[in-house]
């Protein structure tokens, strides 16, 4: 017990801040209305669903609960089932073999629901494109709120579209 | 030339980093050496299907096996006739061929003449006679089905199933396992993998080499040097062309960080799984750290497209060579810290020790490759046993293990961490100096092979140009085909809520096996 409270201490904090989120990665205008995105926060509950990605992408969005980034520490956390979920994560291209899987992870999450394509392939099919093998893009398969391109993208830029889709719809200049 | 005294006569192909010979053969003299081949106890790499319709009327499809002898890498190619292409099973002596068998029918429509013949890649999603690998196959999406998978049923008084996935609980790659347990306990467990498949080997064909590495680079992400380096070998191996030294220098010290990068995370989620937060978080942060210092030396966090065909996309300076062996030192400091933890930490070992075993012979059996086969008695390791440059010279020390459990797997991950660091600070100081890139030129109607052991075993790339020098066909092998077979072996009689750690210290990649 006591080398690992050590390790602990000598460790110390190494939490950064999280950085603002990006509206230009909207791929549609916010759906949620202002109390609801009020109501909801920055209390996230995600679901990751790989829809045939090469697993880069998997990499980054691991990254997101290391001590660094820390994402648990901004109130967004990932579930274990769609159910449970407010928005879903989608990576990679999807791959036929996973239509189905991924249409029926989206009816089962709960209204209101948000979807984040992250990805090139994600966002536009990226190298794998459309094929006999392949759906391409996620919006392809499913409505997507906000894509976050990359190969892959950095985890900054995950927290950045992850918190662009919780944000409350831009006002415009003239108050409108 | 031949080999294990058998009359097969193998051309040696040039410009290749290691020996890599090919011979054309029939169906008798192929069987007699897989025979031979199994009898001197060495291994298939890879089995894979092509379609040779436009070049040879006489024969239609060729049905390629590669082995790993003493003396390097060779290729046998079977022709198969148009009307009737099939091939005899090799899953006898070589079990791990059964599933690579079972893709070559799905892809290019050329079957074992025995042995389990339900589809592995297709899932019902493509009609059963659309063969995206033969090339009068047109572009052509269909409608998705939801398939209905035999799998092998255990019946008897209290055993239940349990189906999981394709979509996992956690961050992970889709893939469906049918469990048949027995209260708490595994009786069997069946793998239907393929969810992942995205048409890669068909997106190579008509590509140009530079591009087709950008393909490589995204078979496995998390393997993505060892699959570009992989790939490069064997588009330099057409070209006729060696890239310069620092090059190849420089692409082993990428590929033993990627291979560091990899351990560190799988060391820390194999301690989450056993409910060691505190060991997930230490790792996460070393690997986070090992990340960044590689975004900021080469450009990239992961270090894809940093390999190129001709040599590599940056070199490092003076002030990156020290950043890097600043690194490597704080990094041993820490891992001694971990380890001794890990080491002595009850409850781990107690999840660690005897579970999820593969033994030796079992290993042997199936033919388990890679950092899974190292930890049961299974010395594969390409940087030993057939080391191409830089490796020849910087002697690495195979790490291996005998109790093949998930405690002998986290070792050799720790004790192979290790290796590479003492291999980059290797590299680092007797890098040669010089230009880091040449220029390439594709040749038509040519063969090229690169064989790299990538951080969970060997990836071998077999590349061929068409007559106008494009990419006619590109087979990526992941080490992952031969070692998913052994999970299902491994979970035996382990309780349902140990797979997952079991699964963790496999660590094997879906996408590269999907394609």
């Amino acid at each position: 017990m006591f080398p690992m409270l050590r390790q602990i201490f000598r460790t110390g904090i190494v939490s950064e801040p999280a950085p603002d989120m990006d509206d230009a990665l909207r791929a549609t205008t916010q759906r949620l209305s202002e109390a609801m995105t009020h109501q909801l926060g920055r209390a996230l509950v995600i679901r990751h669903i790989d829809a045939g990605s090469c697993n880069g992408c998997e990499l980054e969005i691991h990254a997101l609960g290391n001590p660094y980034y820390n994402l648990e520490a901004v109130g967004i956390k990932f579930a274990a089932s769609p159910r449970h979920a407010d928005l879903l994560l989608v990576t990679g291209p999807v791959a036929k073999n996973m239509e189905v899987a991924v249409k029926r992870a989206y009816d089962a999450t709960p209204e209101p629901k948000l979807v984040v394509a992250v990805g090139d392939c994600g966002c536009t099919g990226g190298i794998f494109g459309e094929s006999y093998a392949s759906c391409g893009r996620v919006s392809n398969v499913i409505p997507v709120d906000v894509s976050i391109p990359g190969c892959p993208p950095t985890p900054l830029q995950l927290m950045q579209g992850i918190l662009a889709a919780i944000a409350p719809a831009r006002k415009t200049s003239d108050g409108a | 030339m031949q080999f294990l005294k058998q009359p097969v006569e193998f051309k040696a192909l040039p410009d290749h980093a290691a020996l890599t010979c090919a011979a054309r053969v029939n169906t008798r003299e192929l069987m007699a050496f897989c025979r031979a081949a199994h009898d001197a106890e060495r291994r298939l790499v890879a089995l894979w299907g092509s379609d040779e319709r436009d070049r040879d009327a006489k024969f239609g499809f060729a049905l390629h096996v590669a082995f790993d002898l003493a003396e390097g890498l060779v290729c046998l190619t079977l022709p198969l006739p148009t009307d009737d292409p099939v091939f005899p099973d090799l899953s006898l002596p070589f079990p791990a061929a059964e599933r690579m068998q079972r893709a070559a029918r799905d892809l290019v429509g050329i079957s074992p003449d025995a042995g389990d013949l339900r589809p592995w890649l297709r899932h019902d999603n493509w009609p059963v006679d659309y063969f995206p690998l033969r090339r009068d196959t047109p572009d052509k999406q269909f409608e998705t089905k939801n398939e209905d998978y035999a799998f092998v049923r255990v019946e008897g008084d209290g055993v239940h199933e349990i189906a999981v996935g394709p979509i996992h609980a956690g961050i992970i790659e889709p893939g469906h396992f049918r469990f048949s347990a027995m209260g708490e306990s595994v009786l069997r467990l069946e793998e239907r993998l393929g969810w992942k498949h995205k048409g890669i080997e068909r997106r190579f064909v008509g590509m140009g080499l530079a591009d087709g590495a950008k393909l490589a680079g995204r078979v496995s992400g998390d393997s993505t040097v060892a699959y570009a380096w992989a790939y490069c070998q064997a588009a330099e191996a057409i070209c006729g062309a060696m890239p310069p030294p620092r090059a190849i220098w420089l692409r082993a010290l990428l590929l033993e960080r990627e291979r560091i990068t990899n351990h560190l995370g799988d060391l820390g989620y194999l301690g989450n799984d056993v409910a060691l937060a505190f060991g997930l978080m230490q790792f996460m942060r070393l690997k986070e750290d090992w990340i960044r210092l590689s975004a900021q030396l080469f450009g990239h966090r992961l270090m894809m497209d940093r390999i190129i065909p001709g040599g590599v996309a940056v070199d490092l300076d003076a002030a990156g060579a020290q950043a890097i062996n600043d690194q490597c030192q704080a990094l041993e400091h820490e891992l001694r810290t971990l380890k001794s933890i890990y080491n002595e930490h009850a409850g781990l070992q107690d999840r660690f020790l005897t579970t999820g075993r593969v033994t030796p012979q079992l290993a042997k059996r199936l033919g388990v490759i890679g950092l899974i086969g190292r930890a049961s008695a299974q010395w594969w390791d390409l940087r030993c046993n057939h080391p191409c440059e830089p490796y020849d010279l910087l002697e690495p020390k195979i790490a291996t293990e005998r109790n093949g459990d998930v405690a002998a797997r986290a070792l050799v991950r720790f004790a192979e961490i290790g290796e590479s660091l003492r291999l980059i600070r290797k590299i680092i100081v007797e890098m040669p100096l010089g230009i880091i890139h040449s220029e390439l030129r594709s040749e038509p109607d040519k063969r090229g092979f690169g064989w790299i052991e990538a951080w969970r075993g060997d990836v071998l790339v077999a590349l061929e140009t068409g007559s106008d020098g494009k990419i006619r066909r590109c087979h990526c092998h992941d080490p992952s085909w031969q070692n998913w077979p052994a999970l299902e072996h491994a979970a035996i009689d382990n309780i349902v809520p140990d797979f997952p750690l079991i699964n963790k210290s496999f660590n094997l990649s879906y996408s590269g096996q999907d394609l």
